[in-house]
């Protein structure tokens, strides 16, 4: 289904106690089914935004949003979000938190065993199978986002939203959680959209990576298609061109056409 | 046993504490890292003397300022009463409570009870009003946690009445019972109230949005939210509200007893300054402070077991 999202001349607008602040402007993206869509740009550039508006968690101020060609009118379990902080409730175990999401999904369809397994398929799919029965305090950061990740994922879900799930890691344990994403990704066949602003994340991931201008007033500044096969490997494609050229572009993007943010900032 | 062996025995006490407390100056530098080992490995059997020693005198700085305050209290309390007068000092007082306590639970008569008895009374009377009180205001939290327009409309209220001092509302009792009994009961429900209130109500204010949100995502039923997020995370602010209601509870339980008669703590303190027993009175602060003190901590262990898993 090659209009799986479609994302139509979208705006937002807060009200703020200075007045009307435009974070987002004229907005079009359409996302095809299966796809990884990566969104990056500054600081403040409003990827989170847009991730929410497709979440629906927040609802546009202009423009309109279609999943399956039905418009997004709220929040809801066929669009799971990986949230950045993980967001597990911390008086639940690493099994329940997840529980609960399959709970409301399959629960008026399953039976309570039915349920359970798949509960432990989806944290066996992150490798967690050790840490269950754990609550999230006794366990590290990157296993925390692991299991957010299992949560989202055990809904089954249409699309899977991810904002910045790897962003409080340190680098060995993001490279290993991009490594697992990619293969889970490919053996679901979830259609992604990410926020991140690591730009190696972006190209090692992503189908195509949506780069946005600065704020206020964002809007998509340019979109890159990333032409490398899959399965794809960390290092094999160090090396590769079509990498390195897809990086490169990128970063122009980032640091020469919108290269003024700490200006705009201050 | 008599207060003066007691007294020996603390002064004995003390120095031995203190050359275990004393005696390893050089070694303090290191002892903080150790004395936590040992006290996670406490069960194994010590190997050397050393470590013995350390957990004894860590023991030791913890028990010993405590003990060293309560015999100052007691030391100045001794010297300001020598000379005689009015009060009486803590050998006359220890003579006295053990007398009492001997035979806690006799009843001569509705006015004329055993101390146990004045105690248990007025943990009742604070037990079913402060039981009312997180019935009706736990869920009032709650919904003025979750409805800004309802909290607008109830805050002036509570900020008006929260102030009035509880035994303000007495003689309301007494008008709508007409009994001393429901009365003081019902003053410790309107003072226990409003600390439930408030704690609910904020602890509701501030679940953490990302909570909110997964639940949103989940779009989980409002029973689920309840359940599963809202009172989970609102525990805590709970607990310290029913902790600090107690705490007044138990404060204004001695004062309202004291108007109403009957049996129980305060009017104990009335009866026996009416019968110029004025040692009786000061074992009765004691006990007062004993039972509150009781009644805090377990709370405070109650919420820590509750919160642990939570953290």
């Amino acid at each position: 289904m090659d209009k799986f999202v479609q994302i139509q001349s979208v705006g937002q607008t807060f009200d703020t106690k200075k007045g009307k602040f435009v974070a987002l402007r004229d907005i079009n993206l359409t996302i095809k089914q299966g796809e990884f869509i990566a969104l990056i740009g500054h600081s403040g550039c409003g990827k989170s935004t847009l991730l929410n508006l497709i979440a629906g968690l927040t609802r546009p101020t202009d423009g309109v949003l279609l999943l399956e060609d039905r418009e997004i009118a709220g929040p809801g379990p066929e669009r799971a979000v990986v949230f950045q902080n993980h967001s597990l409730l911390p008086w639940l175990t690493c099994f329940e938190n997840v529980y609960l999401a399959v709970e409301r999904v399959f629960g008026t369809k399953e039976g309570k065993q039915k349920l359970k397994d798949r509960t432990a398929a989806a944290i066996n799919l992150v490798g967690l199978d050790h840490a269950s029965a754990k609550y999230p305090h006794e366990i590290s950061g990157g296993m925390k986002q692991r299991v957010g990740i299992a949560r989202a994922l055990s809904m089954q879900p249409k699309v899977l939203l991810m904002d910045e799930p790897f962003g409080a890691l340190d680098a060995l344990t993001r490279a290993k959680l991009q490594d697992e994403l990619m293969k889970i990704c490919e053996a679901t066949k979830a259609t992604t959209v990410m926020v991140t602003h690591d730009v190696d994340e972006a190209v090692l991931l992503s189908d195509r990576i949506v780069m946005m201008t600065n704020g206020p007033a964002a809007t998509i500044g340019e979109i890159l298609e990333v032409n490398l096969p899959r399965p794809r490997h960390r290092l094999t494609l160090a090396h590769d061109p079509v990498y390195m050229g897809c990086r490169a572009a990128v970063l122009e993007f980032l640091y020469e056409k919108q290269a003024h943010v700490e200006k705009q900032a201050a | 046993m008599s207060a003066m062996t007691m007294k020996f025995q603390f002064g004995a006490k003390i120095p031995v504490d203190r050359e275990i407390g004393e005696e390893p100056v050089v070694e303090v530098a290191a002892a903080p890292v150790k004395e936590q080992k040992m006290e996670k490995t406490m069960a194994l059997p010590a190997e050397t003397g050393t470590p013995f020693t350390e957990t004894l005198a860590s023991i030791g700085r913890a028990v010993l300022p405590p003990v060293l305050g309560m015999l100052v209290l007691i030391g100045i309390w001794y010297i300001a009463t020598m000379k005689g007068g009015s009060i009486p000092g803590p050998l006359q007082t220890w003579d006295a409570a053990t007398a009492l306590f001997a035979d806690p639970f006799y009843r001569n008569g509705p006015n004329d009870q055993g101390i146990g008895w004045n105690i248990l009374s007025s943990l009742q009377r604070v037990g079913i009003g402060f039981g009312f009180a997180a019935l009706v205001g736990i869920p009032l939290g709650f919904i003025l946690g979750r409805s800004a327009f309802l909290a607008a409309m109830v805050n002036p209220i509570i900020s008006l009445l929260r102030p009035v001092s509880p035994l303000a509302w007495l003689p309301i009792g007494l008008l709508v019972f007409k009994k001393a009994d429901p009365a003081a009961t019902y003053t410790i429900f309107i003072c226990s109230i409003w600390p439930m209130i408030m704690n609910t109500a904020q602890g509701v204010q501030r679940v953490p949005q990302d909570y909110l949100n997964v639940a949103r995502v989940l779009a989980l039923s409002e029973w689920k939210v309840v359940t599963k997020i809202l009172f989970p995370a609102v525990l805590p602010y709970m607990l310290t509200g029913i902790r600090l209601s107690i705490g007044t509870a138990w404060l204004v339980i001695v004062a309202a007893e004291m108007l109403t008669g009957g049996v129980g703590i305060g009017f104990w303190v009335w009866d026996e300054w009416n019968n110029l027993k004025v040692e009786h009175i000061i074992i009765a602060i004691f006990v007062i402070g004993i039972v509150g003190l009781i009644l805090e901590q377990g709370l405070i262990l109650l919420a820590k077991k509750l919160t642990k898993e939570s953290s």
